[in-house]
């Protein structure tokens, strides 16, 4: 419209550019941070602009680690993360679409009873089952384990919603073509409705892998064992309560390296994430 | 709710739920059932003897000014949070919702954010508020503020709204700017014809078409600021000085690694999973939609 | 080549509602039998029941000679065009049209020559490759045609196949597929709402209404001699005018001959406008309310003096006391102009008062 035109956009432009740098600061002072000598940060001296140290701090930080007590390179804590997120991500859509296929395509005996069960899980995130989840995995002797990193954070019914709701827009009549094409449920599944379901699949893939590489309090629970730390969970174990100990350049290095992979993600597959995002939450 | 083409299968649809519900009821249904008979025990502190006391634990719980006061915190948090942060992704999300150049580039450099994750925030945050090094906390002291959130309880919670609130920008930025577009604009058009200006446009037409995607995301943000600030919490005050940022969720695991009370912290989790089904249950009436987890 | 054979074919729902109230029908080797009907009547049931995609709960379905009620789709060698096509969006033209042969495990050669032959038959040869999406509508539907094609079943089944189509296209392509259709000679059965489509493509018509079949034939015999008044409006257009014969100015010019009949139907085509009364015809008073002039024809939409009381009963069927005349394009009356509109004798279609029951005078 007209009055779009002008100084309002102006105004427009620069409200959303300040809006950028609040939400980039903090980012911006971590990367500056992990450039620098860390005396110099210790004493509060720190600049605002890159310092020297880029390859030695990077360099450390994802080899050796700190100098400190927990002595793990981040760079085995990212792998760590890694396979917790590949695994909650596949492991997740790969039972849920399943058993949304078989919900949607089939009429057995406590079918809805089962959907129930499924769909009952949406409501309680893992906080709030901690203690007594971290008891069954003991028990199971899954702790310092990928499975019993990931396992617990499988069981959800987010996806297995999703699917749901794609499978019933699939018309009818593809199934039918299917069933006069020679195709049992197995081969429908396989031929037809796994393509067809391959945007949602990535859809969702990005957000749950974001998800699982951000996963905090139960990694820290059940992670004893120092070499199957997390990168969320070995940052916070580097900020020692004596500031004086803390190495900030490389805490720092490590915040950017956590960073980096679900947010590359982001920005690259912004439009799967977007998706993901919204039909996650339909 | 179901196809009218069906396959015919006996065995099969059980073969592919097993899967799901095998973990749905290891490591959901059971730990949920568990943490509800525990919050009815109480344990000796040998662990030797356990017996059943009915509702001792929660009565003794909500006798607890402690717990009584987490809970004022954690709604007062949640509502700080969600408040700020919806208030300041709108303004931003009806500025780039206008035909600007670059919007596209607006909207990625706003949505990043979504991907740090909590324990990130708060090392990032710390570090900027430090009372001995930060870089803000250089000008805050330069302006006379006796700046020291590890010491200032009110401090310490207003560093953990502000960094909370900083991360869910980019969410609330992207629900609103998708609420902004399905929005047809026709409807601004003849608001327009109709003499509205655009404050007036914005109050009278905007913001009533935006309720529900409001709403929405006011639930949203609440049971995020239950559960994603632990993270949060946990790198910049560990619920310090004091208890000053102990939330509900922060309590059950801070209570629980002391290793002390079984019952109590079980009793904590029963109220806390009430309060979610609650949340949710508003969520599904008013909206029909439902959180992700 | 088969033929098929309906046995009081019956289907009721879990829930007791009767779709298909038994019926009866037979279709021979080679022949285009069309189903039509208007919605909800049944039609597209009985179809998905010979294509084994409902079940049947009564009576037989008999393909060549074979009881098929309790064999699988794909075993019942029949192919069947879908009226959204049901193209499997991921898979290239070439392999939506593959996929049932490989299914049935034919060796690649001989499916790549079936499929190439039908392409070129269907003009669909520099597509092969295209996915579903790059197609227009009719291409789409040539896709889906050609996917029954390369199976050379003993039946074809089509369910409404061209109602997704734009008018001009339906007509190209209801020509294309009885010429198909004549060729390979492969016994049809097709559904559609649509009764011209219905009339211009059928060796046998089948029209149902209400789970039940109402007749069945050629479609002239059909539209020459139809057995009800729910048929005698449903097939032509404009619809047959039914007119009760109890006013005292009808009753009198039928005289005895019309008997136990109490309702007449005359179509449009079969009145003139004259001040003659026929022998034993019909002639009516009419005042002209509206006038459609379409080139080459022209209709008369007129109002009785005397009201008809007999209620609408069935779709297509005009308001009680309206008439429609079909005259030659040359001529046409002015609105509010006072006509007089007679049918002879034979043009008369007899009807008894429930219109269940046609009456050969």
């Amino acid at each position: 419209m007209v009055e779009d035109e002008g100084i309002r956009r102006y105004v427009a432009h620069f409200i959303l550019w300040i809006g950028i740098a609040i939400v980039a600061f903090p980012v911006y002072i971590a990367i500056i941070a992990s450039t620098q000598d860390n005396a110099l940060i210790a004493n509060g001296q720190m600049s605002l602009l890159p310092g020297g140290h880029f390859f030695e701090v990077y360099y450390q930080t994802i080899f050796v680690g700190t100098s400190g007590s927990t002595r793990e390179p981040v760079g085995n804590m990212m792998l760590n993360s890694l396979v917790m997120a590949l695994a909650i991500a596949i492991g997740k859509i790969a039972i849920s679409i399943i058993s949304a296929y078989a919900i949607v395509y089939f009429r057995f005996p406590f079918r809805m009873s089962i959907f129930w069960i499924i769909f009952i899980t949406l409501m309680l995130p893992v906080e709030v089952r901690i203690y007594p989840t971290y008891k069954i995995v003991a028990d199971l002797h899954m702790l310092d384990s990928y499975a019993g990193l990931s396992l617990p954070l499988i069981a959800s019914a987010t996806a297995t919603l999703l699917f749901r709701q794609f499978f019933m827009t699939v018309p009818d009549e593809l199934l039918e073509a299917s069933r006069i094409d020679g195709a049992g449920p197995l081969r429908f599944f396989w031929d037809t409705l796994l393509p067809l379901s391959r945007t949602n699949m990535a859809a969702l893939f990005v957000i749950l892998f974001i998800l699982g590489w951000n996963q905090y309090l139960w990694p820290l629970l059940i992670t004893t064992r120092d070499d199957m730390q997390t990168i969320q969970v070995g940052i916070r174990k580097m900020i020692t309560t004596t500031d004086a100990l803390t190495e900030w350049p490389i805490v720092m290095a490590t915040a950017v390296l956590a960073m980096l992979p679900p947010v590359f993600v982001v920005v690259a597959m912004q439009k799967l994430f977007v998706r993901g995002l919204v039909e996650t939450e339909k | 709710m179901q196809k009218q083409a069906i396959f015919q299968s006996k065995l099969l649809p059980y073969a592919l739920v097993a899967p799901q519900l095998a973990i749905v009821l290891i490591f959901f249904y059971w730990p949920a059932l568990q943490a509800v008979i525990q919050s009815f025990l109480l344990q000796d502190a040998f662990g030797l003897s356990t017996s059943f006391v009915w509702f001792d634990n929660y009565v003794e719980l909500f006798k607890d000014p402690a717990y009584f006061a987490a809970i004022v915190r954690t709604f007062f948090f949640s509502f700080a949070i969600a408040v700020s942060s919806l208030s300041f992704a709108l303004l931003l999300a009806v500025m780039a919702d206008k035909p600007l150049r670059g919007s596209m580039l607006y909207r990625t450099l706003l949505i990043w954010p979504y991907a740090v994750a909590p324990p990130v925030v708060g090392v990032l945050w710390i570090f900027m508020l430090h009372p001995s090094l930060g870089v803000i906390s250089r000008y805050l002291r330069a302006a006379g503020i006796d700046w020291n959130p590890l010491l200032d309880g009110n401090q310490a919670a207003g560093l953990i709204i502000l960094a909370a609130a900083w991360k869910q920008i980019s969410y609330n930025f992207l629900f609103f700017l998708a609420g902004l577009q399905a929005i047809p604009k026709s409807v601004f058009e003849a608001a327009a014809i109709d003499g509205a200006r655009p404050m007036r446009r914005f109050w009278t037409v905007t913001f009533p078409l935006l309720s529900p995607t409001i709403f929405f995301l006011l639930v949203v943000n609440i049971v995020y600021a239950f559960f994603d600030t632990f993270g949060i919490i946990d790198t910049m005050t560990r619920g310090g000085p004091g208890t000053s940022t102990v939330t509900l969720v922060y309590k059950v695991y801070s209570d629980g690694l002391l290793g002390g009370n079984l019952g109590s912290s079980a009793a904590q989790s029963v109220i806390l999973m009430i309060m979610v089904i609650v949340l949710t249950g508003v969520q599904f009436r008013f909206v029909e939609r439902k959180v992700t987890y | 080549m088969a033929n098929v054979t309906l046995r009081n074919v019956r289907k009721t729902y879990t829930g007791g509602f009767e779709a298909i109230k038994g019926v009866n029908v037979d279709v021979a080797d080679g022949q285009f039998c069309v189903l039509v009907g208007p919605s909800g009547c049944g039609k597209s049931t009985l179809l998905r029941m010979v294509a084994g995609l409902e079940t049947v709960t009564g009576g037989e379905i008999d393909i060549g000679g074979r009881v098929v009620n309790q064999i699988e789709p794909a075993d019942r060698d029949i192919a069947m065009v879908f009226q959204n096509y049901a193209l499997y969006p991921h898979m290239s033209v070439y392999n939506n049209m593959a996929y049932g042969l490989r299914n049935r495990g034919m060796a690649e050669a001989e499916i790549k020559t079936r499929v190439e032959e039908a392409a070129r038959v269907l003009e669909l040869s520099a597509m092969l490759e295209r996915k579903p999406r790059q197609l227009s509508g009719g291409q789409r539907q040539r896709v889906a045609m050609g996917r029954a094609i390369v199976r050379q079943p003993k039946v074809f089944l089509f369910d409404e196949p061209l109602s997704n189509l734009d008018a001009k296209l339906r007509i190209a392509m209801r020509v294309e597929i009885r010429k198909l259709q004549r060729r390979l000679n492969t016994t049809s059965i097709y559904v559609t709402h649509d009764q011209l489509e219905a009339m211009t493509l059928a060796d046998v018509l089948v029209v149902m209404n209400g789970g039940q079949v109402e007749q069945v034939g050629n479609p002239l015999a059909i539209y020459e001699k139809p057995a009800t008044t729910f048929v005698a409006s449903f097939i032509g257009a404009p619809p047959m005018n039914l007119m009760s014969t109890r006013p005292e100015e009808i009753k009198s010019q039928l005289g005895g001959a019309a008997g136990e009949a109490g309702i007449v139907g005359i179509r449009p085509e079969d009145f003139a406008i004259t001040d003659q009364t026929p022998a034993g015809g019909v002639a009516l008073p009419l005042t002209v309310e509206a006038i459609e002039r379409v080139g080459a024809e022209t209709f008369v939409y007129g109002s009785r003096e005397q009201e008809d009381q007999r209620v609408a009963a069935t779709p297509g069927e005009l308001p009680p006391g309206e008439v429609i005349v079909r005259i030659p394009g040359t001529e046409a009356p002015a609105i509010g102009q006072k006509i007089r509109v007679a049918a002879v004798r034979a043009k008369l279609h007899l009807f008894s008062g429930d219109g269940r029951k046609r009456i050969e005078a």
